[in-house]
């Protein structure tokens, strides 16, 4: 993980959650806005997940429990397409509101995966 | 993913309907989130604590059968979400008031230790909306006749 990286994808997942989470519930059905920042806060994980394998080749190593992180980091990765793909099916603005909520949660499992792989100690 | 599209194939069904859905994906979150973490422990260091493991993993099972259960409407899969709601809800009671009182028991955080205050309080909160939702959504035939249009008002 580095460090700046994951701050501003924490960043950019608790903001696509929240703007979700007001679009849905002002009634909005999922639009490009919603689910761009769907498939941006995804892109970021795949990134995320790219960087978190190269990462310990080159001396960026996790002080925590490796299985722990990517158990994190793959569940992490299967949620927003989750939550799109249902979003694509089903066009009411609780899939809006459900877009939201996959971002938020995705923002807490990369708190944890910062935890794991700065602060815990194996 | 197959279960995804057979939830979204039941969209119409009474009880998978409106706010209904953001319980269930919050419950499969939680699942999710329970499930992970379990095999984790249970994987590296099941021999720390073996009760407070095999009971994340309980609580795990739990969860998934509790999530299957709310997009399901057969009066089978109804009783079964009661039962596995009812269990979260007496189990983070329980686990959380022995975590409290007795920590080695629970040496190390579980989904229900001190009333899930790992999980935002989450798995307190869920199982409470969660069996207010099912009795709303109780089936047709033991609702008395003076709630006629509670499924309509909730097809929104």
């Amino acid at each position: 993980m580095i460090e700046w990286f994951s701050f501003a994808q924490i960043a950019v997942a608790v903001l696509a959650g929240i703007v979700c989470l007001v679009a849905g519930l002002a009634g909005r059905t999922p639009a490009d806005l919603t689910l761009g920042l769907t498939l941006l806060v995804e892109v970021l994980l795949i990134v995320q997940l790219v960087v978190s394998l190269v990462a310990p080749a080159v001396g960026n190593v996790a002080t925590g429990s490796v299985l722990e992180f990517f158990v994190y980091l793959v569940s992490a990765v299967l949620v927003p397409p989750l939550a799109a793909l249902w979003a694509l099916v089903e066009r009411t603005r609780w899939s809006t509101v459900i877009l939201g909520i996959a971002s938020l949660a995705v923002a807490v499992m990369l708190y944890r995966m910062n935890t794991i792989w700065f602060i815990q100690t194996a | 993913m197959g279960l995804i599209l057979e939830l979204m194939v039941q969209k119409s069904s009474s009880r998978f309907a409106g706010a209904g859905r953001l319980l269930i994906v919050v419950y499969g979150i939680l699942a999710l989130a329970a499930a992970g973490r379990s095999m984790v422990q249970i994987l590296t260091r099941f021999e720390v604590a073996p009760l407070a493991y095999s009971l994340s993993a309980l609580a795990a099972v739990v969860y998934i059968v509790a999530t299957i259960a709310l997009t399901r409407t057969s009066a089978r899969w109804y009783r079964i979400a009661w039962a596995t709601i009812g269990f979260e809800f007496v189990g983070v009671l329980v686990v959380g008031l022995l975590s409290v009182f007795d920590p080695v028991l629970f040496p190390s955080n579980t989904v229900w230790s001190y009333f899930g205050f790992g999980y935002v309080f989450i798995p307190l909160v869920l199982p409470v909306l969660g069996m207010l939702w099912l009795y709303r959504r109780r089936p047709a035939s033991t609702v008395s006749k003076q709630l006629p249009d509670a499924a309509a008002t909730e097809q929104r």
